[in-house]
């Protein structure tokens, strides 16, 4: 491969990382500004916590917005199955497995909802989302009606937002103060990481594909292991890894395998590549969109369940504005606004930058005015820069 | 020389790979019903678009006289300035809007800084006199029938004071009595001094009305006949249309035709509810294994309507008729469902339906029979993935860095060869092509033709839809002319001859 090749290539993956860059960039302005408490285990800690049930919502909604549709509804949807949970919890005194299994089976209910006439009838799904998005905010007031705020006593609905996974191999002798088992799984997959680029690498070269030079590629291993590394150190410095944090994680693992590696996520992403050809290859637009639209309501009530947990309680504003923070986090993590393109791992990172920007801002102590100013500037700035580099690109 | 109200002389237009017209030179005289002849992709639309501006002075060559004076348009604004008006065969009307508001839309009649709806209506009925239509002007345009719509067009172009009209195949969508009734009107219209410029495939209607009629062929004005001194006869117009030699070699094949029929359609008849009429009449058709049956017709003839009916009618088209697959009576009610019994179909438009263009090659190959790489599970394997991409960019001799690059980085022969690969891989038994040599250079045609060759040879049956007339004529073994939803004849390939064929085609 010559050098032009190269530089192409790595300007092509550049692009990909660029989002990565950017997290790291934020994180680190924003460590140098807070004099290192942004960095603190605490805070690290808190902010995926903030993160988890906005990124379950921006993994739902990233499968909407690559087939050209996007879901309103989330965010008052999660906000009513959280209520929906408090009730099960406290009235009715529904076990914690069954209640999260009603709320899951409610969400994909709403989801199937949502996308039926916009699958069948071919009615814009800003339209059906948007009546989702009175429907749900009125059965959220409807059933905190009576009570206001609803308080969940249960501690282990609440264990899921606030808790971490226990230490199995606690010690006061061996590295005190730090979370062993949160090490361990560090390790593990930082172990997994490094051999799965070098089975990826292998088998590309193998079909004779394009590969970066050594060099580069070992710098993102390194880059991607110090990563883990840092994060796994300062996790394990405070409780560990918390259930909300496990759970996203699960979530995007799982998601991501779909999209990438079965014939349905194929199917997503040609149904969201060009419909008509689709259809025309024999895939069923229609059952593609209800599944899709299922899948983003049974997210919505996992994190309904998050949020809802975290604050060990269900309020009649619980859920406000959360669509817009998916629908952010998938454009800042480079899901393409004209279908198609996009990717879950990327729309994890969209959320984590989106929320470390309002992490960082509000330990700042920056005034809300202009948080959402600032909000808004790096949106459509991520944004441009996709659109201004994929250009470059074609 | 002063009776030319337009000169386009020595025209020549380039598209990206493509020599679109040929210092074409075209004269209208003043007054007079000229029409413009010439089979698909003849240059015809291209020549228009250059007059109305659509396609800007910069990238053509040549010089435009009108009126006795040089003029050079960048867009269409620029030509309806100086009184030349163009009539599309997709109309440009907005539906929502009522018809005085169409008439008047971008020349408004304002009383200060408000519309003066009543002097536009005043003048938009005024108008719609000159054209015979007998509505109130506030209905709204999506109410009326496309043949009043079409009048509607005209008189929205007659508000502009409109010297030279041009109408691209007005009467294609029209019946009969719409037909007569807009010839009609533009004999009226020449008798008030508006110069008519008239495309049409019709040629018995271009007989009936034209005072000169100019032929243009593969982007070459071949001759222009006036009607009163020549002796102009349909045949020989399309000898003029047509008349050249099968230049193009066609890779020839030893007949593969097995007595099996694999498909059998009779009384087929298709409804569109979209357009409110029907598109198919009574097509009856049969294909044997091994077999290359051509479909030739002009646009708009239904031949793509066709095959979209029999591969699962994506379009809900109400559907009557028979239509019998490997001897069993069928009705395909989704694509997938005729692709898993042994029916496949390339679109004519590979950008538009046929490929996804921002996928690589690889799952553009195997997109539509993913079954075959994937576990029970449905997980995905991506060696089976490459191999099989790798195996049909090697067979069909695709030009791709790698089964990674994105389709839309390929050029047109390619990207062809990737729609063939797909269909090859579902492995059918009856392919049906829609016109898959459209915008390719002539060594990837060559390489497509033969790729077909090998096909039938290896039994499989397929059903050609082309509008170039050359290739039917060197590819089929068979052939049936559709003209208006109908098929209208049916040839050996032995007999066929451009002129009849286009003959066929042209009969309404």
């Amino acid at each position: 491969m010559d050098r032009t090749a190269i530089q192409a290539l790595i300007r092509t993956k550049l692009r990909d990382y660029a989002m990565y860059l950017a997290l790291v960039l934020i994180m680190l302005v924003f460590s140098i500004l807070t004099g290192g408490s942004f960095i603190s285990s605490r805070n690290i800690a808190n902010l995926l916590n903030q993160t988890g049930y906005i990124a379950v919502l921006a993994v739902g909604m990233t499968l909407i917005i690559v087939i050209r549709h996007i879901d309103l509804s989330v965010g008052f949807l999660s906000g009513f199955l959280g209520a929906v949970a408090a009730v099960l919890l406290t009235r009715f005194q529904v076990p914690v497995w069954l209640t999260i299994v009603i709320v899951l089976a409610l969400g994909a209910v709403a989801g199937f909802i949502t996308g039926a006439p916009v699958a069948l009838l071919g009615i814009p799904a800003f339209v059906s989302s948007l009546a989702g998005w009175l429907i749900y905010r009125g059965a959220l007031m409807l059933v905190t009606a009576a009570t206001g705020t609803i308080i969940i006593p249960n501690e282990t609905f609440n264990e899921i937002g606030n808790g971490f996974i226990p230490d199995l191999f606690a010690s006061t002798q061996f590295l005190p103060g730090l979370h062993k088992t949160t090490l361990l799984i560090g390790i593990v997959v930082i172990g997994l990481s490094i051999l799965a680029q070098i089975l990826d690498r292998k088998r590309k070269l193998e079909y004779n594909f394009e590969v970066l030079p050594v060099p580069v590629d070992i710098g993102k291993a390194v880059f991607l292991t110090g990563v883990i590394a840092y994060i796994t150190w300062i996790l394990a410095g405070y409780n560990g890894l918390s259930w909300t944090f496990v759970i996203m994680i699960l979530v995007v693992v799982v998601f991501d395998f779909l999209a990438r590696k079965t014939v349905l996520g194929r199917h997503i992403f040609a149904v969201g590549g060009n419909p008509e050809a689709a259809e025309l290859s024999g895939i069923n637009v229609k059952k593609i969109t209800l599944f899709v639209f299922s899948s983003m309501g049974l997210l919505s009530g996992l994190s309904g369940i998050l949020f809802t947990a975290r604050l060990k309680s269900a309020s009649p504003q619980a859920g406000t504005l959360f669509e817009l923070d998916a629908i952010a986090a998938c454009y800042i993590g480079g899901v393409s606004a004209a279908g198609g393109i996009g990717s879950i791992t990327g729309s994890l990172v969209g959320a984590l930058v989106y929320m470390s920007l309002m992490n960082g801002m509000n330990l700042l102590g920056t005034d809300i005015s202009l948080q959402y100013v600032i909000r808004g500037l790096v949106l459509v700035g991520a944004v441009i820069f996709d659109v201004v580099s994929r250009k470059r690109r074609a | 020389m002063n009776d030319s109200i337009l000169e386009m002389r020595h025209i020549t237009k380039r598209f990206p790979g493509v020599l679109a017209l040929k210092n074409v030179t075209f004269s209208v005289k003043r007054g007079e019903i000229h029409c413009l002849v010439g089979e698909n992709g003849a240059g015809k639309s291209t020549l228009m678009k250059i007059l109305s501006g659509v396609h800007p002075r910069s990238s053509f060559e040549g010089e435009i006289i009108f009126d006795g004076k040089a003029v050079s348009f960048n867009h269409i604004q620029d030509s309806e300035a100086v009184g030349i008006g163009i009539i599309y065969q997709e109309l440009a009307l907005v539906p929502e809007m009522m018809v005085y508001e169409n008439v008047m839309l971008g020349h408004e009649i304002r009383k200060g800084i408000a519309l003066d709806v009543n002097r536009m209506i005043q003048r938009t009925e005024e108008l719609l006199k000159l054209v015979h239509l007998d509505i109130p002007s506030t209905v709204k345009v999506r109410d009326l029938g496309i043949g009043k719509q079409q009048l509607v067009e005209i008189a929205k172009a007659l508000s502009r004071n409109v010297k030279l009209l041009i109408l691209d195949e007005p009467t294609a969508a029209l019946n009969e009595a719409d037909c007569e009734n807009l010839l009609q009107i533009i004999r009226e219209l020449k008798g008030q001094g508006v110069t008519c410029i008239l495309i049409s495939h019709k040629l018995k209607e271009v007989l009936s009305i034209a005072d000169t009629i100019t032929v243009l062929r593969d982007g070459e004005t071949i001759c222009t006949l006036d009607r009163e001194k020549d002796a102009v006869t349909e045949q020989v117009l399309i000898k003029h249309m047509v008349g050249r030699s099968i230049d193009t070699i066609f890779p020839s094949r030893i007949s593969s035709i097995q007595p099996e029929v694999i498909l059998e359609v009779k009384n087929w008849n298709a409804f569109d509810p979209r357009l409110g009429r029907q598109i198919l009449r009574d097509v009856n058709f049969h294909v044997r294994k091994g077999e290359v049956v051509g479909i030739a017709g002009l646009i708009g003839s239904g031949r793509t309507e066709l095959a979209r009916s029999l591969f699962g009618n994506p379009d809900r088209y109400v559907l009557w008729g028979e239509m019998v697959f490997k001897g069993k009576p069928v009705r395909f009610t989704h694509p997938s469902q005729a692709i898993r019994a042994g029916m496949a179909y390339a679109t004519e438009d590979r950008k538009r339906n046929g490929l996804i263009l921002i996928q690589p090659v690889k799952s553009n190959i195997t997109l539509a029979n993913l079954k075959a790489v994937s576990n029970q599970q449905g997980v995905l394997s991506e060696e089976q993935e490459v191999k099989i991409a790798s195996g049909f960019v090697r067979s069909l001799g695709i030009k791709t860095p790698s089964i990674e690059q994105l389709v839309l980085n390929l050029s047109g022969g390619n990207q062809q060869k990737v729609s063939v690969a797909k269909w090859l891989f579902v492995n059918p038994e009856l392919l049906i092509l829609d016109e898959p040599t459209r915008g390719i250079d002539v060594g990837a045609k060559c390489e497509i033709h033969t790729i077909m060759n090998e096909l039938v040879m290896k039994g499989m049956s397929i059903v050609l839809i082309s509008s170039e007339l050359p290739e039917v004529l060197g590819m089929s073994d068979r052939i049936y002319v559709m003209a208006n939803g109908h098929i209208t004849g049916e040839l050996p390939a032995k007999e066929a001859t451009q002129e009849r064929v286009m003959e066929l085609a042209t009969q309404y």
